[in-house]
């Protein structure tokens, strides 16, 4: 029998009982889309977080060091000395001191943010895009100048529409020049990376209440150098402050490393719940394939008589159990993909269906609708043609 | 010349807890190409087993049965699936026609197992729905269709494999005598066309139309000859209560 006449054949059948092809199809329906939707929001969930690790820096470094009764410290120039020691290692430096809850004022508009005192080099490290004017300088530095670089959380707030460049704002009292204003990064909201205020570091410690730089940014030459540096950072500040409990080393590698391990687990636990629903949507099939084989025993009593084989009765069964959880397949599909996009849309994911869990999702159903399509169909092919046709 | 169909010394004995019930008791005869027999008695006399062994729907307790020449009694289910799907063309009473194809898919049916490709299948299950007059319904359900209507593509269906033997269980049994009427004078023709026709039927009036008739009571043969009603219908036999003339 030519798969194409088959196929017709459990084409008609399908649309002789509809209601119940719809039935048996909305398990696959259900598991299918189940998995799509979990897949894909999961994509999207893990696919965020590792756009923010990154927008944070994963070859970031950051050392605060905590000069708690210690006698020794560590200055600037040692930890440039460091740097120029470690060239394979070690690629941008900058000192950071935050000035916090820092009100912000242009004349009688004010807000709270904080202002962060960085060196020259931060905007290199952080590949931050300048949109106009430009980054702090080294002399500005040096001199500790009342310049800033201001994001467009901070332009919109205090300046709406007229240009920043140039203008004066109040940073806890002091007036700042802005010499430059960074290129949309985020969604210029509070908060955001946005909402961000450079000054010279040397300007910023003057302010801070412990006059010394205390934290500092480094980064690596590339993600395979972190834990490297790392190593040699901690030898280093341990040789110079004597005591583990002084200074801290972090990167954002460890602790991405961390959610992935915890996303990874829960993925485990989401595919888990979407083979379940997989495996009911396929009892569904079996037990309309079982009703459905002792309600046409009539029929398959006629087949035979008229010289149907046991192995075209099984075929019979098998590729309409096939068609039928392949179209619940397709239909599961499209249910599943409309919705993880409109899901990712209202948790502002990118959720888009992988073609790994269509794929996976599909040969699922449609093999579990063709293992439970044949296991009745098997006892039914053994039924003597008398038997089958006295049936009713 | 070989008979079509041979039975030598056939039983069906079925087991009904202490009881055995002899459907089928000692049963012998021989019906060559060309005939039409009628199989007639009363209920219960074992017709419809009878036709049920013939047409290979059942297998006997014990017995030969002798197909074409060949024995059918140690085959297996595949060959006989193939046997009734090459030399068996059957009629039943109730039509037997799948309610969820339409009339032409019903019909394609025996040629679809028999493995002919599509067109083939199309074109003479539709050559054999117009030797009944009922091309202009290929499209409909057997729903849609009258009950002398569902009998004649169930007669297109049983000739569209171009078999041996049409074997037609009561074929009349669910109709009115006017649709009845049409129905045997269809079957008269198809033997005239040179088929081989077993009918079986409860009816002396209808087995008289016949060629040969074969009386059974009790699942024996009482009465074996020419069709002619007043010979034939005179038989009586123990437990047969039944006198229709
Ligand atoms: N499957 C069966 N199990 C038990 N007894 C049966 C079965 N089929 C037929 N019989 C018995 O065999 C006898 C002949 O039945 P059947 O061939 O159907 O007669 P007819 O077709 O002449 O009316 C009857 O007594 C009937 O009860
Ligand atoms: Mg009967």
């Amino acid at each position: 029998m030519s798969l194409k006449k088959s196929f017709t054949l459990a084409l008609a059948n399908i649309m002789y009982d509809k209601m119940r092809s719809l039935l048996t199809m909305l398990g696959i329906i259900i598991g299918v889309s189940a998995v799509i939707i979990l897949i894909s929001l999961m994509n999207g969930m893990t696919g965020m977080m590792t756009d923010s690790f990154e927008e944070l820096g994963l070859t970031t470094i950051t050392v605060s060091t905590t000069n708690r009764g210690g006698s020794r410290t560590i200055n600037e120039d040692e930890m440039y000395a460091f740097r120029d020691e470690h060239p394979e290692l070690i690629e941008g430096i900058s000192p950071s001191c935050n000035l916090n809850m820092a009100t912000v004022k242009v004349g009688t508009t004010s807000i709270t943010t904080t202002a962060t005192g960085v060196s020259e080099e931060y905007a290199d490290m952080k590949a931050l895009e300048i949109e106009s004017g430009r980054f702090l300088e080294f002399q500005e530095i040096n001199a500790h100048r009342k310049v800033c670089v201001i994001g467009t959380y901070i332009q919109r707030e205090l300046f709406g529409f007229t240009p920043a460049l140039g203008q004066n704002i109040k940073i806890n009292g002091n007036v700042y020049q802005v010499v430059g204003i960074l290129a949309e990064k985020d969604d210029s909201t509070s908060g955001s990376a946005d909402d961000v205020i450079y000054i010279p570091y040397t300007t910023a410690v003057r302010l801070s209440r412990t006059g010394t730089v205390s934290s500092y940014t480094l980064t690596a030459v590339n993600q395979d150098k972190v834990t490297p540096a790392i190593e040699a950072l901690k030898a280093m500040l341990l040789e110079k402050l004597g005591d583990e409990n002084y200074f801290r080393v972090s990167n954002m590698l460890s602790v991405m490393d961390m959610a992935t391990d915890m996303m990874d687990t829960m993925e485990i636990l989401l595919v888990c719940i979407a083979g379940i629903s997989l495996l009911v949507g396929g009892i569904g099939i079996m037990n309309i394939m079982l009703v459905s084989v002792t309600e046409r025993t009539r029929e398959i009593g006629i087949r035979k008589s008229l010289g149907a084989k046991g192995r075209d009765i099984m075929s019979q069964f098998v590729i309409e159990a096939a068609t039928v959880s392949g179209m619940g397949g397709i239909v599961g599909i499209v249910l599943g993909a409309v919705l993880a996009i409109v899901f990712g849309n209202m948790l502002n994911l990118s959720a888009t269906p992988s073609v790994g869990a269509v794929l996976l999702s599909f040969s699922v159903s449609v093999g579990i609708g063709i293992l439970f399509g044949y296991l009745p169909a098997k006892n039914a092919a053994k039924l003597n043609p008398i038997d089958a046709l006295r049936h009713d | 010349m070989t008979p079509l169909i041979e039975f030598r010394q056939i039983y069906k004995i079925y087991k009904m807890g202490e009881n055995e019930v002899h459907a089928i008791d000692g049963i012998s005869m021989k019906i060559f190409p060309g005939e039409f027999v009628a199989i007639v008695g009363p209920s219960g006399s074992g017709k419809s087993t009878c036709m049920n062994i013939i047409g290979c729907l059942d297998v006997p307790t014990s017995g030969s049965y002798f197909l074409d020449g060949k024995d059918v009694s140690h085959m297996n289910d595949n060959e006989l699936a193939e046997i009734r799907n090459k030399k068996l063309g059957f009629i039943f009473q109730q039509y037997n026609l799948i309610p969820k194809l339409n009339v032409q898919q019903n019909v394609e049916l025996p040629l679809l197992y028999a493995g002919l490709n599509e067109k083939e299948q199309a074109t003479r299950a539709r050559e054999s729905l117009n030797r009944v007059g009922l091309l202009d319904k290929a499209k409909n359900l057997p729903s849609q269709l009258s009950g002398g209507q569902q009998q004649r593509v169930s007669i297109a269906r049983a000739l569209a494999g171009n078999p041996s033997i049409i074997l037609a269980d009561e074929p009349t049994g669910a109709l009115d005598s006017k649709t009845g009427k049409d129905v045997l004078n269809f079957l008269k023709k198809l033997h005239k066309e040179g088929n081989t026709i077993v009918l079986i039927t409860h009816d002396n009036t209808i087995a008289a139309q016949a060629e040969r008739v074969i009386r059974v009571s009790d699942g024996q043969v009482v009465y074996d000859g020419e069709a002619d009603i007043h010979k034939f219908a005179s038989i009586i036999h123990a437990g047969d209560t039944e006198v229709d003339i």
